[in-house]
């Protein structure tokens, strides 16, 4: 038995890639790097059978000979499920566009005005009294401020407000 | 007679799925169908555990294929209880689930997809309790992640979506290391299931071993939310519908934590990782309860405490002793209990007082003193008050590991102590803030638009974010107006509770009593929190069996293999 580099090289490539094309915020990236890491997974699967044989069907070839039935049944199954998911990925993406024409993952309100807290414990005040960026996201006067933060830039520390009244 | 029920709590809910798909137009017969097939699943459950406690673990080979060929169900002490957990909580949420479907008059779509999809939901959380291989394993999870997809981003308001997308990715992320982990497992060992794997898996070089184990390790500490690999959690759970919220934080990190407990007994029980565990739990705890301290919304809170509270878990495993192990499964039964109870709780606060965040409610205990009892006792419990199950779960994770006494334990044990205290400290300041204050201390400004904003999200509806979105793409559309429609439903809905723009003298406020169906169901997951504590002796006389049990491996193995132990051991 000769091990083969070609399906380890290709199995490292699509990870690579993969993993690369989910680290973006484009929401049509992550889910093509996400097929890319199903597929390098499945050949991962399929290369832990060991060499290839004949068709492990009873009768047709004799049992040494067979290659392994079991990884491709687990690939199948494998397949079927990352299909599944990378349709219900599609829809989110289709509504994600129909709802903000925005494909980007978008930030966490609550968690930026979490982090974006500062001087005082900002609970323990009316919120009345707060400044506009520190009060809840929905407030009725920071609502102009977060149609004006709707649009997602493509890096991660996206500044929350830029005036301060 | 176990061989007929073990399928059970699969096959059942799997097949009510189908019925509820079929009938999706009558709101009345899927919910019959969901309330049977959950009150059936509770009753399998409970004989399981029965029959598990008696006569140990027991294995059942679908199909009847011979064990290392096919697919096989075991059923022991640690698996049955999970499942008795986890219907109980499952029917708890359903039942609550029917009381805001009727309470909210939105009876019809889009909610017809949530009963099939909460089936599924259990049907994959029992499987992955009940799968004896790695594989089935991994598919039990896909099932109940797929059906959690939906259910997180129901009704696909925009910021349901975002969090979905975290979520979906995320997950994504885990499962496919989780797979290639049993790809790689399959190539050092040539088998997947668990108790083959128990024994093949020790002749293998350490190093191959420390590998498979860390990856494993990875993929479950995604699901489990264990600290560097938690920030999904608080970020995508928040704005689901409440009772979806409320199963999740119960059931899918706690089923993570159940797979760590089965791998790294029963794979790998030299412990190889267990100081890493140690300092991933302590992380956990520290960071989830500090990000807990910070939050003003009261179901960011609970995320954080959740995340927190895996900790006092993963400490339990790390330890490797039967007494911890027995600590972390009795915490983990409570903690499904009190966490979804909370949740359900918030909930609720949420339809009183028409929004979550602490800075915008006040004098919910005067307004509803019902509402404040419910929170007042799982709040507590979380925190871990004596006598209630909180405090004896911690109380035995801390017995512990003093017994165990290594520094790194202390220092967890210390570590332990300060997030019980700090967990105390985050819930009573909502329970001062939102329940305690006032009613005249409330932000008065409450206009409409922000009332209904913050109820928008969660009230089961796809709402306009931003309240000024639909000017964006300027084609009016059908849909846009099926939108205004729901949107100037959502402002009745919101503002119906804080009195609207309608000048109002201090402190008086409409009282809107609690929708029954809703708080009995609440009131019901109390009762079984605080009966946790009534049953506890016998409880943790049953968790510290099951632990034991796990420890041994033997139980497990045998019931697979039948009593003569392969003669792969012999080698």
């Amino acid at each position: 038995m000769t091990p083969t580099v070609v399906l380890p090289v290709i199995i490292g490539g699509l990870y690579a890639a993969g993993v690369y094309l989910l680290l973006d915020r484009s929401l049509t990236r992550v889910l093509v790097g996400f097929l890319l890491l199903g597929n390098a997974t499945n050949l991962l699967l399929l290369s832990s059978a060991g060499p290839g044989g004949l068709p492990p069907i009873l009768g047709v070839s004799e049992a040494d000979e067979m290659s392994d039935p079991l990884p491709q049944a687990l690939i199948l199954t494998a397949i079927v499920i990352t299909f599944g998911v990378a349709a219900f990925v599609l829809a989110m993406i289709h509504r994600s566009w129909a709802l903000a024409r925005n494909e980007a993952v978008a930030n966490d309100e609550e968690d930026r005005r979490v982090a974006g807290r500062h001087d005082t414990d900002a609970d323990e005040l009316d919120p009345d009294e707060l400044a506009p960026e520190d009060r809840p996201a929905g407030h009725a006067d920071s609502l102009t401020r977060h149609r004006r933060t709707e649009a997602v830039a493509d890096d991660v520390d996206l500044p929350l407000t830029e005036v301060r009244p | 007679m176990i061989s007929v029920l073990a399928p059970l709590p699969v096959l059942l809910p799997l097949l009510g799925a189908a019925c509820n798909l079929l009938v999706g137009r009558h709101p009345r017969t899927q919910r019959a169908v969901s309330l049977v097939v959950l009150t059936a699943v509770l009753a399998v459950s409970v004989a399981l555990l029965l029959q598990a406690d008696e006569s140990g673990a027991t294995a059942v080979s679908v199909g009847g294929w011979p064990v290392p060929l096919g697919i096989v169900l075991v059923v022991d002490r640690l698996s049955a209880l999970m499942l008795v957990v986890a219907s109980t909580v499952a029917l708890g949420v359903l039942v609550f689930a029917v009381g805001q479907g009727s309470a909210d008059g939105s009876e019809e779509t889009p909610l017809s997809i949530f009963h099939p999809t909460f089936l599924v939901l259990i049907a994959g959380v029992s499987n992955a309790f009940l799968a004896g291989d790695l594989f089935n394993l991994y598919v039990g999870f896909e099932i109940l992640l797929m059906a959690s997809y939906v259910l997180l981003t129901l009704g696909g308001s925009a910021p349901r979506v975002r969090a979905g997308v975290t979520y979906v990715v995320v997950s994504l992320t885990s499962s496919l290391i989780f797979l290639a982990a049993i790809g790689l497992i399959y190539a050092s060992t040539g088998t997947v299931t668990m108790a083959q794997l128990a024994i093949r898996l020790g002749e293998l070089p350490e190093g191959t071993q420390l590998l498979l184990q860390s990856m494993l390790l990875i993929a479950f500490c995604i699901k489990a939310a264990v600290f560097p690999l938690s920030a999904w959690l608080p970020d995508s759970y928040p704005t689901a519908p409440a009772p979806v919220t409320a199963v999740f934080a119960g059931l899918l990190t706690k089923v993570g934590v159940y797979a760590i407990i089965r791998t790294q007994t029963l794979l790998f029980p030299s412990g190889a990782l267990d100081d890493l565990l140690m300092w991933a739990g302590l992380a956990t705890m520290v960071m989830g309860i500090l990000g807990a301290v910070a939050q003003t919304d009261i179901r960011r809170m609970l995320s954080f405490t959740l995340v927190s509270h895996i900790g006092y878990m993963i400490f339990g495993i790390a330890l490797g002793t039967a007494a911890g192990l027995a600590g972390a499964i009795f915490y983990v039964a409570h903690h499904i209990a009190i966490q979804t109870t909370l949740f359900l709780v918030a909930g609720l606060v949420e339809r009183q007082g028409g929004s979550t965040s602490v800075n915008r409610l006040g004098g919910l205990a005067t307004r509803s003193p019902l509402l404040a009892v419910l929170f007042f006792v799982p709040a507590m419990n979380l925190a871990g008050i004596p006598p209630l199950s909180g405090f004896i779960g911690k109380l035995g994770l801390l017995e512990a590991g003093v017994a165990d006494g290594s520094p790194l334990a202390l220092t967890l044990v210390a570590g332990g102590v300060v997030t019980s205290l700090l967990t105390l400290l985050a819930v009573a300041r909502v329970w001062t803030r939102a329940f305690w204050r006032p009613p005249t201390q409330e932000p008065a400004a409450d206009t409409a638009a922000a009332a209904a904003s913050d109820a928008g999200p969660s009230a089961g509806e796809p709402a306009l974010v931003g309240a000024g979105a639909p000017s964006g793409d300027g084609q009016p559309t059908q849909r846009q107006a099926a939108w205004r429609a729901a949107w100037e439903r959502h402002e009745q809905v919101a503002t119906a509770g804080t009195g609207g723009s309608a000048p109002r003298a201090a402190g008086v406020r409409a009282r809107r009593p609690l929708p029954r169906v809703m708080a009995a169901a609440t009131g019901a997951m109390v009762v079984v929190t605080v009966g946790l504590t009534f049953v506890a002796g016998p409880l943790y006389g049953y968790t510290d069996r099951a632990a034991r049990d796990v420890l041994e491996r033997t139980p497990y193995i045998d019931a697979v293999f039948g009593d003569p132990v392969p003669a792969e051991e012999g080698e």
